[in-house]
């Protein structure tokens, strides 16, 4: 899923303070299970910022909402009304979702309450973890199922650098060496062999690289 | 003329190459200074790039000015900061520049240095950059397309026989062997028994290793190499060596352990050569050797 954190309170007040009714809106989906922008969080959020608002001696209306997906028209939708009414909208959902909002209601500014930080998911109760980049051209099967590119702080693809100690990153002593992970995985698979072989350079290609990644599919355009 | 560095490699002599660190600004009296004094004790040159993420004078510069100086310039290049064209473009630059030989390395997190936040590359990693370079050897770059005009690198790489995780270590060490890395530079190596380890599995392969002696200058710093350096490990009897002596002679006794370990390399023939490291001291160097017998 896609992890994010709530921007601090101080940033939003700024984005905002300028407005006299603004609606947060949040969004069911990843942000929901992440525990940043979904219902729940949309309240405190809100109520956050009534009261940092306040200490200025600003009193503006806030609505709250929440809706399943910000990322498909058909949810946005449903908050037409609600943003007619409003002069701004605080969206706590992932950037692709304030985006979407942003381009769907058109004349309205929308802002971001969340900082959208990577893919992945909660690896124990209160901490998640990155697994995924999205580079487009999954390797996952050459790596026992650990990928080098989101694991490895320098996205090496030919074993671990000198900066590896007692399995851990030289960035981050808490942070596993990925490459460590792997060797570890594929030994236990014996599948050592096929990380034995040279990797070429990865084909950044299918990476942002040529700008707004899109897929395009004959077989389910209606 | 002088022997190039490939050519002292094959030669069968102990082999000695020392670092050079590049100022941070463009006042390099210093590093003038210390290239006129280590040029013609050693015989190569490295030039750190952007050591430890911190920004700095490039090693290509750097080595350009080693060049003119009479000295024989080792290009260390990194992958944090280059992506591979600017990686090859600069290859082909410290060619005509007269800098033959080339140290392909990872290069530290950017994190670690004086950029935080800066972007890094890592578009290729240290082995694909050696390929890169035998690449441009052959007159392709990674493109695939044909070079106006080939290169000729000694081409060496690094290894960290202290490594904690060896098998992992090992793994990258006989990639760099196969795609064509001629020599190794090690990481620090402060015990001997290890370094006979590594080298007992580096010897099945036909590369020149050059043991990594990182000169202590104090305890203060034997005891950070073993807090924050990955694959360093000053051992207790070092440190209690750097503690025992009166204030004021820590240097002097760092100066004796890297000479007495340069010699028992030699003497044994554990390795047949070193990298001395004597990170911007490089005036202690010529005293080491002395010390060495060498």
């Amino acid at each position: 899923m896609i992890v994010a954190e709530q921007k601090p309170i101080q940033e939003i007040k700024t984005m905002m303070a300028k407005y006299q009714k603004i609606l947060v809106v949040g969004c069911g989906t990843c942000v929901t299970v992440c525990m940043a922008g979904g219902e729940k969080e949309v309240g405190i959020i809100a109520s956050c910022l009534r009261m940092a608002l306040k200490l200025e001696g600003k009193e503006p209306e806030i609505i709250e909402g929440c809706i399943q997906r910000q990322c498909e028209w058909e949810f946005i939708d449903e908050l037409k009304e609600k943003v007619e009414g409003v002069e701004a909208v605080l969206s706590s959902a992932c950037g692709v979702g304030v985006q979407a909002l942003a381009e769907r209601v058109g004349n309205k500014p929308v802002y971001p309450a969340l900082n959208t930080t990577f893919m992945g998911m909660p690896k124990e109760h209160g901490l998640w973890v990155e697994n995924c980049r999205g580079c487009g051209n999954c390797g996952l099967g050459k790596f026992g199922g650990i990928c080098p590119i989101a694991r490895c702080s320098k996205e090496l693809l030919n074993g671990p650098c000198g900066g590896s100690q007692n399995g851990k990153c030289e960035v981050n002593k808490e942070m596993d060496c990925g490459w460590q992970l792997i060797y570890e995985r594929l030994n236990v698979l014996g599948q050592l062999d096929q990380i034995e072989d040279i990797i070429l350079p990865e084909d950044w290609s299918t990476d942002r690289d040529k700008g707004q990644r899109r897929i395009l599919r004959e077989d389910v355009k209606i | 003329m002088a022997k190039s560095f490939k050519e002292i490699l094959s030669s069968g002599e102990f082999v000695i190459t020392s670092e050079i660190g590049p100022p941070k600004g463009t006042n390099v009296e210093k590093m003038v200074h210390h290239i006129e004094l280590l040029k013609d004790k050693v015989h190569g040159l490295n030039v750190t790039d952007n050591q430890s993420s911190v920004m700095r004078l490039s090693s290509l510069a750097a080595c350009h000015i080693i060049k003119d100086n009479g000295g024989e310039p080792i290009l260390q290049m990194t992958c944090r900061d280059r992506n591979r064209m600017a990686l090859q473009s600069d290859l082909i630059s410290a060619y005509v520049l007269g800098i033959h030989n080339v140290l392909c390395l990872s290069g530290d997190h950017i994190y670690l240095g004086d950029h935080k936040g800066a972007k890094q590359v890592f578009d290729l990693d240290s082995v694909q950059l050696i390929a890169a370079v035998k690449g441009l050897e052959q007159g392709k770059d990674l493109g695939g397309n044909a070079l106006d005009g080939a290169v000729e690198f000694c081409v060496g790489a690094t290894a960290t026989p202290e490594a904690d995780r060896m098998d992992a270590q090992l793994l990258k060490f006989r990639k760099k062997v196969k795609v064509g890395a001629e020599f190794f530079q090690t990481q620090a190596v402060y015990d001997m028994e290890k370094l006979k380890a590594f080298m007992e599995y580096a010897m099945q392969f036909e590369v020149k290793i050059l043991a990594g002696i990182l000169v202590l200058i104090s305890p203060g710093m034997a005891k950070y190499l073993n807090a924050n350096v990955a694959g360093v490990t000053v051992p207790q009897e070092l440190i209690d060596e750097m503690t025992g002596v009166e204030k004021g002679k820590a240097l002097q006794k760092g100066i004796e352990i890297a000479a007495r370990q340069i010699k028992q390399i030699k003497e044994e023939k554990i390795c047949p050569g070193v990298h001395i490291m004597a990170i911007g001291k490089e005036e202690i160097v010529p005293e080491i050797l002395a010390m060495a017998g060498l």
